[in-house]
């Protein structure tokens, strides 16, 4: 059994490094996710939203439904671990 | 992006990485999984991804650490397989 | 010599002057810094998250360094509820806002209609506003976490 695990494990590694080739190079300028909106936001980000760092740019503005819902679900868990764990004293 | 410095890194990320699944005293392994974010924080720094690799340092290497530490102290310390 | 040995062995694992004291000294500026990343995001690597984080990450080392009951002298559990709703519902009610006012959700040009500004303007205010509510909801969320956790839910004296 441990055996044919870390064949598994050793077989899904492979396979995962074998689609690394598909990937584009490190900061590649002629990759797809560096030719649709990456350009947009680096030429109007701060004359749009005055946030010289386009990260927060980015998840404050252009995607802040993103953010909203990220905050939303981390509020869900702490209140889950709340009425889950929580005694109150009388 | 400096390659002999990313090899390093990922070196030790990959070292961590499998200590923290083989060590058998339970509090040894949450450290060194607090050392393993440290250094994905810096390939992430050192990559450019600054917001990122901040994120990562509060979060992955102080809070959660924190967490899994806090969630020790209520079980016994060492792993029974 | 003796009683202080005693009282030296006495003591709860963790705690001791030196921690203590550093910690006490610590605590002030941790909380600072997690302002200045809160307010400083626009400029700087940083934002809500992290410096929401970097203030709770402030209780929680008193309560390491203490004991439970010492934070919940600083922060309440009624507070500690009320500003992680809070937090949500600044976020969530400027999204509101900016719809009610007639255009798209977390369009915060729109709320020029409330202050008038220039759009740019009100976007990167509109940015500020989330980001402190995001920094309110997870620091109060980090330290209930850590309470519940490091108490098993009973609130009494922590790890």
């Amino acid at each position: 059994m441990k055996t044919l695990a870390l064949l598994a494990t050793i077989v899904t590694g492979a396979l995962l490094l074998y689609g690394t080739r598909d990937f584009p190079d490190w900061a590649d300028p002629q990759s797809p996710t560096s030719t649709h909106v990456s350009p947009y936001y680096i030429e109007h980000g701060v004359e749009e939203t005055h946030a010289p760092n386009l990260v927060t740019a980015v998840l404050g503005d252009y995607r802040s439904y993103d953010t909203m819902f990220e905050t939303v679900v981390i509020y869900c868990a702490g209140m889950v671990v709340v009425s889950v764990l929580r005694r109150t004293r009388s | 992006m400096i390659w002999q410095f990313d090899l390093l890194i990922l070196a030790l990320v990959v070292i961590c990485a499998i200590a923290t699944i083989t060590v058998r005293d339970l509090l040894a392994a949450t450290v060194i999984f607090g050392v393993y974010s440290f250094l994905m924080c810096l390939l992430w720094a050192e990559m450019g991804a600054v917001d990122v690799a901040f994120t990562e340092a509060t979060v992955g290497a102080g809070v959660s650490t924190i967490l899994f530490i806090a969630a020790i102290f209520r079980t016994t310390r060492r792993s029974k397989d | 010599m003796k009683r202080l040995q005693e009282r030296a062995n006495t003591r709860p694992a963790g705690q001791g002057l030196i921690i203590e004291t550093s910690v006490r000294i610590m605590v002030p500026f941790i909380q600072l810094y997690g302002l200045y990343v809160i307010v400083h995001g626009h400029y700087s690597p940083g934002g809500g998250f992290q410096g929401g984080v970097a203030l709770g990450a402030s209780f929680i080392l008193l309560g390491l360094a203490f004991d439970l009951p010492t934070t919940l002298e600083r922060m309440s559990e009624r507070s500690n509820a009320l500003l992680a709703n809070a937090g949500v519902l600044i976020f969530t009610g400027v999204g509101a806002m900016c719809a009610i006012l007639g255009g798209y959700l977390l369009d915060y040009s729109v709320l020029t209609a409330i202050i008038p500004m220039a759009a740019a303007e009100w976007r990167s205010l509109g940015i500020f506003l989330v980001e402190v509510g995001v920094g309110l909801a997870v620091m109060s969320i980090m330290v209930s976490l850590f309470w519940d956790i490091g108490s098993a839910g009973q609130m009494d004296e922590g790890l």
